[in-house]
């Protein structure tokens, strides 16, 4: 009995031996020098993994960080959209740099063509992906530019932050929204473009990027830019730029002063987070918090048809 | 009677429905304003010559080829050009056209032979032939739009040695082969002739569906005095108007995985193809005009007319004694690979080869259920894919995987949605798949 | 003016179904049903109502409460499971286990992984094998046939079947004459129309090779599955017997006893669990015959169709990925 026990304990003793050795050998011949730095850094990001960023991962991102402080000694050109400037300032001083404050971004859907504003002219029967619907014809609406409303954007998002909306059957870009790009990526069509936040979270854009002509625009979608040039004339701050009867909003130029939005004829200017218009002067306590003037002016819409029918 | 052939692998059987193979072609009266893509062919699209205002005779040359695969385009109608601008095209996407506002009374361009005699000796030589064709704007008239110059050029270091005539017209409904193959027959031979000629082979081989008997005996009789053209009769089964199904039913050859037909030593055309090459070369006369089937279970009239390019749909649906009540799709081909179009002011192009209207029924797509992986698919897929596998990569965005599964070789025929027991959409990702991985092949160029 | 309808081509679709495969398989099934209501009677019927219905019901109940999505009890799923699982068990089995059966059958092999069309493993053989590993003695104790108008026999009667008799009489060390010539054995023409003991399924060859027949027509299985799991048996068994014939039975003796029949029209082709290329079905076959035959002959149980399957099964996704249909024009590529 004894000696079986001996002669196992030596085997498996023999066997630990040799592996331990040739693993030694191993690990030393593939010996990954890393920089003790890119584990630190790496330890601050949100790890989402969301490739907002441009690199496939959090890990990458660290390392292109690492590698940038080493080569230039500076930070230039990468940002972490997700983290923001808490996260960039953390990494930065591990690095022992600066970065420079990036201001935040949202991701903002530039059409308002709901049901109500720009009908189905025909049905859509087929898989509910944007990407195929973009190469099979123009959309329920007749825009060809406007959105699919099959939800591209929203499979696309990790932050759970676009929804669609069943009744206008756009999609709704909710306070969670990192700016990573996904979803500027999935469109087919390159409605959602990342805008600056904007101060108290307001800001101002041309809701549509039809380039049709003024006529065929409106046939299509009753809050489309036709085009007109009044806004471009009105801007203080030269801020709009017109291009294939289309008008385009440069959110740094910009200056919110909110006269565009009362000439738009067809109201495809929206302003968000604005206090509600009032003649009086608005004061502080009066500030409405509303969404988007797309689901303001939805809601009183569909109220009463609610109301009937229940 | 000759043994009937056909392809090998695949296939499936759709309902035939050839409802308006009885109905001789009519000439349909001229639209009040015609719209004239300038898009009509496979390749760049042409450049328009005219501007608002001008005065164009019927058969001028109103759009220029540019690029290596183009074709000419000329201008259906005598009228006055109003706008050279955007028009929805069936997809409902705007794209350039040329707008003419047309007149009652036709006048021609010069050098266009109108009559309606057949003339039979072949004067031209191959290049004049090859030119002539490109001249009058010839392109592939089953579908594909492929301008015929272009596929008459062989490239140096190979040989055609067949010429195959695609008269199998496999999808269901359709009849506009099958009419012009009884009523040009001739004509279509002696098309053949000059198509031989340019592409210097001896044997031509048209095959056609044994659905269509009276067009395989009508042009057995007539293929007697056409030294090298012979009539094949196939088995019913779709999609054998496929390229690369009917070089393998006809001369058993198999072309390589995205290669073209020459590779195996074929070219091969469409009947109406054929016909209008004979226009081009023996009369002069450019592509302007083409048999269109409008068709449909609840259509009162279903017909085949002679329609020039640029009228609208509406107007073809009209004198086939209008739209029935409840219609529900309206196809801009057949049903297997047809597209569904938009709006009724869509205009007949060069590759319209019907106009489909389903009724509301016919057009609703059944509820899609899981996968139970019943293999049906590959087993219908003529191309030896697998279908369901290539959908569900599309979906997940593999589209590496997906090409090396040769995802690029789908020829888009539908039979595996067709007969899928669940109802996938299984078409609508390979094309999916399709264009994301032909992206992907672009950007590594 | 109404609105036109936009989708992709094809614009026109097949006859074919998911219910309509489902109900087909049933209609194939019913010779076989016939012919086992013949031989056990009453029992029959009472195995195959308790399966069909508790497997719609805890399809149901599953679909309806755990998952909370559409209910799909009539796509005929879970009748064809159901009717599978009551095959694959003895008439005389008691209620509650068969319920445990079906619960297992469509909780663990089949919703646990998602519904019809991505579970792994034939659903009836999971609920077959857990049967059949927690309830050895139910599910081993055979009832006599007793034909409907044949009387003189009594219920109580069980024998083991011709397979079990084969492997106790190897055991024991007899040879194959001496095994064959027991009276008990069923004679040649009993095993061909399953006149022995066995479960339900088990009984008649022919009446499962009609409803195979049919299904192969009506295009619901491809003939290779059956085809190859037969050939490979037959050959298999064909070669040993050769080699020694007093200790290796005679091939036919292995196709017609026991569940081969069932488990290869049947069970291994069923669409979900089977490969989906030609080729690939050829090596699954084959892997299913070769790996029953050596259970059969010097495994520990006497019937080794279920496991040989369920073991192919977990092959199934390989076998996909290794063998693929030939694509057209890629051996003119080779040229």
């Amino acid at each position: 009995m004894n000696e079986v026990l001996m002669y196992a304990l030596i085997t498996l003793g023999l066997l630990g031996t040799i592996a331990a050795v040739i693993l030694y050998f191993v690990a030393q011949k593939f010996k990954v020098v890393e920089d003790p730095k890119i584990d630190l850094v790496d330890e601050v990001l949100p790890k989402a993994n969301c490739g907002g960023c441009g690199f496939p991962g959090c890990r990458s991102f660290a390392e292109a960080l690492v590698k940038s402080a080493n080569e230039k000694h500076s930070l230039e050109g990468l940002n972490c959209p997700v983290g923001g400037n808490e996260v960039m300032k953390e990494a930065a001083s591990i690095l022992g740099l600066e970065v420079e404050e990036q201001e935040p971004l949202i991701a903002v859907i530039r059409c308002n063509g709901s049901r109500a504003n720009s009908p189905a002219k025909v049905n859509y029967d087929g898989p509910s992906t944007c990407a195929f619907a973009h190469n099979l014809y123009a959309g329920e609406g007749g825009c060809q530019y406007g959105c699919l409303g099959l939800g591209d954007c929203v499979a696309s998002c990790d932050f759970d932050a676009i929804h669609m909306n069943p009744e206008t059957g756009l999609p709704v870009v909710n306070d969670k929204c990192v700016a990573c790009g996904a979803c500027v990526k999935a469109c087919p069509r390159g409605i959602i473009e990342l805008r600056p936040k904007g101060k108290k979270d307001r800001r101002i854009f041309v809701s549509c990027i039809n380039q049709d002509k003024g006529g065929i625009a409106k046939k299509n979608c009753e809050v489309a830019c036709i085009g007109c040039s009044k806004c471009f004339k009105v801007c203080p701050f030269d801020a709009i730029t017109m291009n294939n009867n289309l008008a385009y909003i440069d959110p740094v130029k910009c200056k919110l002063c909110r006269k565009c939005v009362e000439v738009c004829p067809t109201n495809a200017i929206h302003e968000i987070n604005f206090p509600v218009r009032k003649k009086k002067a608005e004061t502080a306590e009066e500030v409405v918090e509303t969404k988007t003037t797309m689901t303001v002016t939805h809601d009183t819409k569909s109220d009463p048809q609610k109301d009937s029918q229940s | 009677m000759i043994a009937l052939k056909t392809f090998k692998k695949g296939g499936v059987h759709p309902e035939e429905n050839k409802i308006s193979a009885h109905a001789p072609i009519q000439k349909l009266p001229f639209p009040k304003q015609a719209i004239v893509p300038l898009g009509q062919n496979l390749g760049a699209p042409s450049k328009p010559l005219v501007k608002r205002g001008d005065e164009v005779k019927t058969g001028q040359l109103i759009a220029k080829a540019e690029g290596f695969i183009a074709a000419n385009l000329h201008s259906p109608f005598t009228g006055k050009v109003l706008k050279v601008d955007d028009a929805i095209d069936s997809s409902g996407y705007r794209r350039p056209a040329i707008y003419i506002d047309v007149q009652e009374d036709e006048k021609w361009e010069e050098g266009i032979d109108t009559s309606e005699a057949v003339v039979r000796e072949i004067k031209a030589d191959k290049q004049t032939i090859i030119d002539q064709i490109k001249q009058c704007g010839i392109v592939g008239l089953g579908g594909a739009t492929f301008p015929t110059h272009v596929k008459l050029m062989i490239p140096d270091g190979k040989k055609a040695e067949y010429l195959i005539i695609n008269g199998v017209e496999c999808e269901p409904y359709l009849t506009s082969d099958h009419r012009l193959m009884l009523e040009k027959g001739e004509e279509m031979l002696i098309g053949i002739k000059i198509l031989m000629k340019a592409l210097e082979v001896e044997k031509a081989i048209v095959g056609i569906e044994n659905n269509k008997p009276d067009a395989i005996n009508h042009l057995t009789e007539l293929a007697k005095q056409y030294v090298g053209i012979s009539i094949q009769p196939l088995k019913v089964k779709y999609p054998q108007g496929g390229e690369k199904q009917l070089i393998k039913a006809t001369v058993n050859r198999e072309v390589p995985s995205g290669k073209l037909p020459i590779e195996v030593g074929c070219v091969v055309s469409n009947v109406g193809t054929a016909v209008a090459v004979y226009e081009a070369v023996q009369k002069n006369k450019p592509l302007i005009e083409r048999v269109v089937t409008v068709t449909g279970k609840a259509v009162k009239k279903p017909s085949n007319f002679m329609v020039r390019v640029g009228t609208p749909v509406q107007m073809l649906i009209d004198a086939a004694e209008g739209l029935p009540e409840n219609t529900g799709k309206i196809i801009n081909g057949g049903p297997m690979m047809g597209k569904a179009i938009t709006s009724l002011e869509v205009p007949i192009v060069k590759g319209s080869s019907g106009i489909l209207l389903m009724k509301n029924e016919e057009s609703k797509r059944g509820i899609p259920q899981t996968c139970i992986r019943c293999s049906k698919c590959t087993v219908a897929c003529p191309m030896g894919l697998e279908p369901f596998l290539l959908a569900k990569m599309a979906k997940l965005s593999l589209y590496e995987r997906a090409e090396s599964e040769k995802i690029m070789d789908c020829i888009e025929c539908g039979s595996c949605q067709f007969t899928c027991p669940s109802n996938l959409p299984l078409l609508d990702f390979l094309r999916l798949g399709k264009n994301k991985v032909g992206q992907l092949i672009r950007s590594r160029k | 003016m109404s609105q036109f309808t936009i989708s992709g081509s094809p614009h026109v679709h097949g006859e074919e179904s998911v219910k309509k495969i489902m109900y087909t398989v049933v209609l194939a099934l019913v010779p076989a049903i016939l012919v086992s209501t013949y031989f056990f009677g009453i029992d029959a019927v009472r195995v195959l109502l308790i399966a069909v219905i508790s497997c719609l019901f805890f399809e149901w109940v599953i679909q309806k409460y755990l998952i909370k999505g559409p209910v799909t009890i009539t796509d005929g799923s879970a009748v064809v499971a159901g009717l599978l699982l009551a095959f694959n068990v003895p008439a005389n089995l008691p209620w509650w286990i068969l319920v445990i059966g079906a619960l297992v059958t469509i909780g663990i092999g089949k919703m646990s992984f998602g519904g019809l069309g991505k579970n792994p493993f034939n659903p009836a053989l999971v609920g077959r094998v857990f049967m059949l590993i927690s309830f050895p003695v139910q599910m081993t104790s055979w009832p006599v046939p007793k034909p409907l108008f044949a009387a003189g026999l009594t219920d109580a009667i069980t024998g083991p079947t011709a397979l079990g008799l084969l492997k106790e009489g190897l055991d024991a060390g007899k040879s194959v004459e001496q095994i064959l010539a027991d009276p008990s054995m069923p004679a040649y023409l009993d095993r061909l129309t399953g006149n022995m003991s066995g479960s339900l399924g088990e009984m008649s060859a022919i009446a499962l090779i009609i409803g195979g027949l049919f299904m192969v027509w009506r295009k619901v299985i491809d003939w290779q599955v059956p085809f190859s799991i037969i050939l490979t048996v037959f050959v298999f068994a064909g070669i040993f017997h050769l080699i020694d014939p007093t200790f290796y039975i005679d091939p036919t003796f292995h196709l017609f006893t026991g569940g081969l029949m069932l488990g290869a029209i049947y069970m291994a082709t069923d669409m979900v669990s089977s490969p989906m290329n030609i080729s690939g079905k050829w090596v699954y076959g084959i892997g299913i015959g070769l790996i029953t035959i050596i259970i059969r002959m010097w495994g520990a149980y006497p019937e080794g169709i279920s496991f040989a399957i369920l073991i192919m099964n977990a092959f199934v996704p390989l076998i996909n990925n290794s063998f693929k249909p030939k694509r057209f024009g890629l051996v003119a590529n080779k040229k």
